[in-house]
């Protein structure tokens, strides 16, 4: 079974695997503990956050470990707009964010906060002359995600952190849970003040997530106890998974684009150029593992199958909203035309994949081709 | 961003004559050793600054981040290197103003131009540079006189040279170039201060701390050696000398009157520092003490126990505040460590109603029943010393 479906969740690494067990056997005393077990697993713990700090660029940064990205994205979107709250209650955020900002979102809506979500192009771009116009004095966070987990789009950072900067004292939050490891990823001074990444989707383990935010206030805390994470995040800290994550982000860390992944996307959107009844989602626009396509008049579903009893593991659009059956809110967003909508299918690149696995699956993308009576033109 | 080099300033040592020298070395020394697990790091030092370089740009980032806490420079500037064209000047000064904060920012191009070869004048080109920045960075305001932001440009045969950041660094003196000291350090939060500031005015230390094991915990050694070991993080290394005192405590306790314990306490500690400081060859003993902050911070008190010595005897905070100690511990992140809940062997044996003004004549008078000598003397010997920062391999680096 050749596993394309990188951007729902990936294999663990071996050697974050060996990390987990081996913290949990020899580290495994309470962080928060006064005893020298106690310490010790302090220690690593703080020596985890100064090497994931030191991976983003950001040695004076603060990490909060959570259960994962849901947990990252709720605590960023509704903990920093409570903490500005004085300052106003106008936040902006996309319309194909994940659903851990999009309903984080619809809570505020109905707590009185005034959200803006910004529409997206065919490509899913949104525009930044539209982000400039909505920002306003009362605006308190602005949350724009880096790459979409379903079709791949990468938005411009950068740019829209010097707009966010120059027009307003916003909070610039991005979800990079699908772009670390795939694309450069920073938390110096010309992006976002705060990033999610998730470790499950860079090769680490389900259940483990963090916030980083750059030096200043904290968001306001979600859950309530013991105090831990300078109380942002009270539970006893999974050291075992801090070290994981950390790890995990060790090695999957970039400094460029992501070279393989995006020369076997180039080399399948050339393949898939030659049916008429395929098409791209975010053709020129996407991150390099990604590739979403549409197929014409054929459910997302059918394809999936076949390509499972074909030995491809694929997904259709997301495994968030895949069991919905409706067509997803990026899709919507994105207004793929009727007759592809429901059609859609991803295929994600992970760091078990090899240029191999591409040229099969192109094999029995021309046989499915075949089958539908849809040979190429 | 990525930085060609740093300029770096140096503090004080910039008004001596001529053991300038001296003091420079020294500093390049400190930095190097600061910095020395960053292996494409090279320092060249000139007569009134020094340029790091460093081809790997973690390194550079890292410096960046390790250079403020350096004892002896006075700001630094990362340096931005390009081509001398106007052309590629204009593109890197977007480049290096981009990197900084710009929003309501008071803003001002200075051109040096060495190489006078280069086709425009300094008036022409300050306008040039400064027209093309604000076309991207019209938040920036123009202000001839102290501005925020100052693009220092210059010019010189090999290329030119951009910076507009200024770090501020940590001052002092480079530490070593004052000679050395033995800080008396007890794990709360005013010794270290004491040692940081005899440090900032470039005087190297050693650290000498009491245990009464079992009465003090392996917990309450191990803050200390933490304490110690945030201190060499300051530019040198710091020997931790750990004196065994559980035996001479307990003879105090029942050879001394309570009330004057503490006061003999202070003494016999005072003169095993003595002895280890004349071992060590140090010149002075440091110690956290602030007038009248606790019983043996008296003035009585300070001259009933200094009388043991003749020793210089330093005291930085014996003016200051406690906030305003607690306010430099937290700086220096000393503070988190001091006030971690394990006993020390003062507040173990510390008597209910020690004496704010004890008599010298007193105190000697009923120590005077006691050889302490021998036991002072074994104390010395058996005592433990551990180098700071821990060269210990790091059990953690193959799980991280």
């Amino acid at each position: 079974m050749i596993y394309f479906d990188n951007s729902a969740t990936t294999a663990p690494d071996e050697s974050v695997l060996t990390s987990f067990i081996e913290v949990n056997k020899r580290f495994f005393a309470n962080p928060a503990s006064i005893h020298l077990a106690g310490k010790q697993a302090e220690a690593l713990l703080e020596k985890s956050r100064a090497q994931i700090l030191s991976i983003l660029g950001a040695p004076d940064g603060n990490i909060i470990f959570t259960s994962g990205g849901t947990e990252a994205n709720n605590l960023a979107v509704i903990g920093f707009a409570r903490v500005f709250r004085s300052r106003g209650n106008h936040i902006i955020t996309t319309k194909i964010e994940h659903p851990s900002v999009l309903y984080a979102m619809e809570y505020l809506e109905t707590q009185g906060f005034e959200v803006d979500y910004l529409a997206v192009d065919e490509q899913g771009m949104i525009s930044t002359e539209e982000l400039k116009s909505k920002l306003r004095a009362e605006t308190i966070v602005v949350s724009i995600m880096h790459v979409n987990n379903e079709i791949g789009t990468i938005q411009p950072l950068a740019e829209c952190a010097r707009i966010i900067k120059k027009h307003s004292r916003a909070l610039f939050h991005s979800d990079t849970v699908q772009s670390f490891g795939k694309l450069p990823v920073s938390l110096t001074g010309d992006g976002p003040d705060a990033i999610t990444i998730s470790a499950h989707k860079i090769n680490g383990l389900k259940g483990s997530g963090l916030l980083a935010f750059r030096k200043g206030i904290p968001p306001q805390a979600l859950n309530f106890g013991g105090g831990q994470e300078h109380g942002l995040r009270s539970g006893t800290v999974a050291v075992a998974d801090a070290v994981a994550l950390a790890k995990a982000m060790r090695i999957s860390a970039l400094d460029e684009e992501h070279q393989e992944f995006r020369q076997w996307r180039n080399r399948l959107l050339d393949f898939i150029d030659l049916y008429k009844d395929v098409i791209v989602l975010a053709p020129d626009k996407a991150a390099p593992h990604i590739v979403s396509i549409a197929f014409y008049k054929v459910k997302g579903e059918v394809a999936v199958n076949y390509f499972q009893e074909k030995g491809f593991t694929v997904s259709t659009s997301s495994a968030c909203s895949s069991k919905s059956g409706a067509a997803g809110h990026v899709i919507e967003a994105i207004r793929v035309a009727d007759k592809y909508k429901n059609g859609v299918v991803r295929i994600s690149f992970g760091k078990n994949n090899s240029e191999q696995h591409v040229v099969e699956f192109e094999q029995v993308l021309a046989q499915f081709m075949e089958l539908l009576g849809r040979g190429n033109d | 961003m990525e930085w060609n080099e740093l300029l770096i300033r140096y503090g004080e040592i910039s008004l001596k004559g001529r053991n300038r020298n001296v003091f420079v070395k020294k500093l390049r020394n400190n930095i190097k050793k600061a910095l020395s697990d960053l292996p494409t790091v090279a320092l060249k030092s000139e007569r009134d600054r020094m340029f790091l370089f460093a081809d790997d740009k973690r390194d550079m980032d890292e410096a960046i981040v390790r250079l403020p806490h350096i004892f002896g420079i006075q700001s630094f500037s990362p340096v931005a290197k390009c081509e001398a064209t106007l052309d590629a000047i204009k593109a890197k000064a977007l480049d290096v103003i981009g990197a900084g904060e710009t929003a309501g920012k008071t803003f001002k191009v200075e051109i040096r131009r060495t190489d006078k070869s280069f086709p425009l004048e300094t008036g022409e080109l300050q306008q040039e540079i400064a027209a093309h920045v604000l076309k991207s960075f019209p938040e920036l305001i123009v202000q001839m006189r102290k501005p925020e932001v100052l693009l220092h440009v210059e010019i010189r045969s090999e290329g030119a040279f951009l910076t507009a950041k200024v770090h501020k660094g940590a001052a002092g003196m480079p530490v070593g170039s004052n000679g050395h000291s033995l800080l008396m350090l007890s794990g709360g939060i005013d010794s270290p201060v004491a040692g940081y500031l005899m440090m900032k005015r470039g005087v190297s230390i050693d650290a000498i701390h009491f245990a009464s094991p079992p009465f003090t915990s392996e917990m309450s050694k191990k803050k200390v050696m933490d304490l110690a070991e945030k201190l060499s993080s300051f530019g040198a290394a710091v020997r931790l000398h750990i004196i065994p005192f559980t035996e001479i405590q307990q003879t105090i306790v029942s050879q001394v009157p309570d009330n004057v314990s503490m006061t003999t306490t202070r003494r016999l500690m005072l003169q095993i520092a003595d002895q280890v400081r004349e071992e060590i060859g140090a010149l002075a003993i440091v110690t956290g003490e602030s007038l009248g902050q606790v019983a043996s911070q008296t003035l009585e008190s300070l001259t009933a126990i200094n009388a043991v010595t003749a020793t210089p005897i330093l005291r930085p905070l014996i003016a200051s505040d406690k906030l305003d100690i607690i306010e430099i511990a937290q700086k220096i992140g000393t503070y988190d460590i001091s006030i971690q809940p394990y006993e020390d062997c003062c507040t173990i044996f510390s008597p209910s109603n020690p004496k704010t003004k004890p008599k010298l004549e007193k105190v000697m008078h009923y120590e005077s029943f006691t050889d302490f000598a021998p036991m002072l003397e074994e104390a010395v010997q058996n005592r433990i010393t551990v180098d700071l920062p821990l060269q210990q391999v790091d059990e953690f680096d193959d799980l991280l």
